[in-house]
């Protein structure tokens, strides 16, 4: 009987529920049984109730078990798992599992199907398609595919990419850098962590598009600390790449060089603000610029410098291989394309769902996400992170695109949906942001600095009860200054979840305490 | 102001010396640095200025500003509790308190037998895993105070 190939995720997610023990336990059962398999460490399909989700690839596609501990290991070689064996935990062939099935992966088409540092599997799965083509095309056609297909920058605030990449390509310089944001910091993000751990040749492809594109040859990954794992895959992945010839001086044969390295940032929020990252890539404090001048004309170190986040680069090979009009055919008016959503906070089926723009936020929680994890009623979500605004549930038929969640006074931001049950309390949550505020401010402008400080007290007295509609009326005030008075999101937009939290639940904010 | 330990000043000479032609090379030697001695010693500063013709100021400013870099020796292992807004659904609120209580700590503190620091963290990207904890760089997700006592258990053996 020839090897039998098994999955095991050693994505960071899989890892904190077992995966690693489960991979250990399950090499050595085989080994105890002389069963002859191979374990072979993917990424996460992003069905995370299921995690450790362990896979074996049987004629009939690849059969899913999970979620899986150590402990039913034995069990499972008994119910003969290795050759597709039913077993209570089976879930059947995986891609056939409703939650993935309907989904619509394009950046994500590889994460949790391949061995992530593997560039044969890679290129076997249609990946440095998109490279190819682009090192036949002129510098500028491969920016105009990337215009035509309407990507919009995936860090949140939705900028056209190919806007971006034109305006570096048009500076005549000689140095120019293409660098990643990956500092996915905000709260219910993972897709980035997802991407790098799971699928990272995507991300080095796109990013050497990008550089071969506009002139660069110099690109930096800016990841965050808090993610290790991913720390980890990127550089076995860029080793890799290089040693496949895919990067350094002669990129494919081409004779043009791309050279890139992961830079790690240390516990910053604010350095996933462009400006901000670009001051850390220097190694100097996370402070944040005044633009203009736009990173795209004067950048890393004072060069023009292409800033985009993980997914939008991932996003460019897929592009580039099949052409700027099949993605654009994704999506609904100015949001083309698909987002990878990620279900998170009290969620029961929390993960990843890639889609075409157009699904209502009702879809997502409750289709996808099976309603809340504690059984309760949702009652309300943040979308985009720390700085998003809560939505009620009244909101919920909304559909989840950039101009239609601008329109209800949300924004999309990096697709993050986090759920909350009845049980959350909106006054507490206004503070937490302004804390949060308080906490990861760099200082540079007063409203954020310090209104911040201000705005914690004020909830807080309104929390006690205290002058309620005077320290309310103040509250509104302040959001007002910081969000007139601040360079950049964390200052500026701090304000959006404290305000919806008011607008939506003021039942939250009234009659608390003892005094009135 | 304290000196630097013959073997730390070692160190960061040679951490500076693995880093100093990079480009904005100051962070990645503070990451190199802290890998190695667990902590930026105060009196790493001014060495690093001199090494990297930076004013003190602009060193200890860098070395400040960012969380991730500590000002004195953790315990031996260092624990991050998630403080999110996603793990805050999820409870995160009162695991926090659990883990204060167990650990007879708060956060920037150690325990006095120097085995746990305890640290907040803002998302460790584990967010369809809430409520998360880190130690030292391994990730652990869906962290009840009945899990913690568990892990907190293989932790002190060593596990």
């Amino acid at each position: 009987m020839s090897t039998i190939d098994i999955y095991v995720p050693r994505d960071s997610g899989a890892l904190s529920l077992g995966a690693e023990e489960v991979a250990q336990a399950i090499s050595a059962e085989a080994k105890k049984r002389n069963v002859d398999i191979r374990v072979i460490r993917n990424g996460s399909r992003g069905m995370y109730w299921l995690e450790p989700l362990v896979e074996v690839a049987t004629a009939g596609g690849r059969v899913g078990y999970g979620p899986v501990t150590v402990k039913d290991v034995p069990q499972l070689f008994d119910a003969h798992f290795h050759t597709g064996g039913k077993h209570a935990l089976s879930h059947g062939v995986v891609e056939e599992i409703p939650f993935l099935k309907s989904q619509q992966r394009l950046t994500f088409q590889r994460v949790g199907v391949i061995d992530p540092v593997s560039v044969q599997e890679y290129v076997a799965n249609g990946g440095y398609q998109g490279l190819r083509a682009a090192l036949a095309m002129k510098q500028a056609d491969v920016v105009q595919a990337v215009l035509d297909s309407g990507l919009r920058g995936r860090g949140g605030a939705a900028f056209p990419t190919g806007i971006k990449w034109k305006t570096v390509l048009d500076q005549n310089t000689p140095q120019k850098y293409i660098t990643c944001n990956a500092d996915e910091g905000d709260s219910g993000t993972f897709a980035d962590r997802m991407l790098m751990e799971g699928d990272p040749l995507s991300l080095i492809e796109g990013m050497t598009i990008a550089g071969l594109a506009v002139g660069a040859t110099q690109g930096y990954i800016y990841l965050r600390c808090e993610y290790p794992h991913a720390n980890q895959v990127l550089k076995e992945a860029i080793a890799a790449a290089y040693q496949a010839r895919y990067l350094g001086a002669d990129v494919m044969g081409s004779g043009r060089r791309f050279d890139l390295e992961v830079r790690l940032g240390a516990g910053a929020y604010i350095c996933g603000e462009e400006t901000s990252m670009l001051e850390s890539l220097e190694g100097k404090r996370g402070e944040v610029r005044v633009r203009p001048p736009l990173p795209a004309i004067k950048g890393l170190f004072g060069q023009p410098t292409i800033v985009n986040n993980v997914i939008t680069f991932a996003s460019v090979p897929c592009i580039l291989a099949k052409g700027a009009a099949f993605y654009r055919d994704y999506g609904v008016g100015k949001s083309r394309g698909t987002l990878p959503f990620q279900l998170a906070g009290n969620v029961k089926h929390g993960g990843l769902v890639e889609r075409a723009f157009g699904l209502t936020l009702k879809e997502l929680l409750y289709d996808y996400g099976g309603g809340s994890a504690t059984g309760r009623p949702i009652r309300t979500v943040q979308v985009g992170g720390p700085l998003g605004a809560f939505i009620p549930a009244s909101q919920f038929e909304v559909v989840a695109g950039y101009e239609e969640l601008s329109a209800i006074g949300a924004l999309l931001g990096h697709g993050g949906i986090v759920a909350f049950d009845d049980t959350v309390d909106m006054a507490k949550m206004a503070r937490y942001a302004m804390e949060f505020c308080a906490i990861e401010s760099c200082g540079k402008c007063t409203p954020c600095r310090i209104g911040s400080v201000r705005g914690v007290e004020v909830i807080d007295r309104i929390m006690a009860g205290v002058d309620t509609e005077h320290n309310l009326k103040l509250l509104e005030d302040l959001c007002e200054t910081m969000l007139q008075g601040s360079l950049c999101g964390l200052g500026g937009m701090t304000p959006f979840p404290v305000t919806s939290a008011l607008k939506h639940f003021s039942e939250d904010f009234r009659g608390r305490g003892a005094r009135h | 102001m304290q000196t630097l330990a013959p073997t730390q000043r070692e160190t960061v000479l040679r951490v500076v010396a693995a880093h100093r032609t990079r480009p904005g090379a100051l962070i990645e030697i503070l990451h190199g640095l802290q890998a190695e001695l667990g902590f930026i010693p105060p009196a790493a500063v001014p060495v690093l200025a001199q090494e990297l013709n930076l004013s003190r100021a602009e060193v200890h400013g860098v070395v400040s500003f960012y969380h991730y870099f500590r000002h004195s020796a953790p315990g031996q292992q260092t624990l991050r509790v998630c403080q999110a807004e996603s793990c805050q659904a999820m409870g995160a609120d009162g695991l926090t308190e659990h883990v204060k209580k167990t650990l007879g700590i708060g956060f920037h503190e150690t325990t006095p037998d120097g085995k746990f620091s305890l640290e907040p963290v803002y998302c460790l990207g584990n967010c369809a895993c809430s409520p998360a904890v880190m130690r030292n760089e391994d990730v652990f997700g869906r962290v009840t105070p009945e899990r913690f006592n568990e892990l907190l258990a293989q932790w002190k053996r060593g596990e």
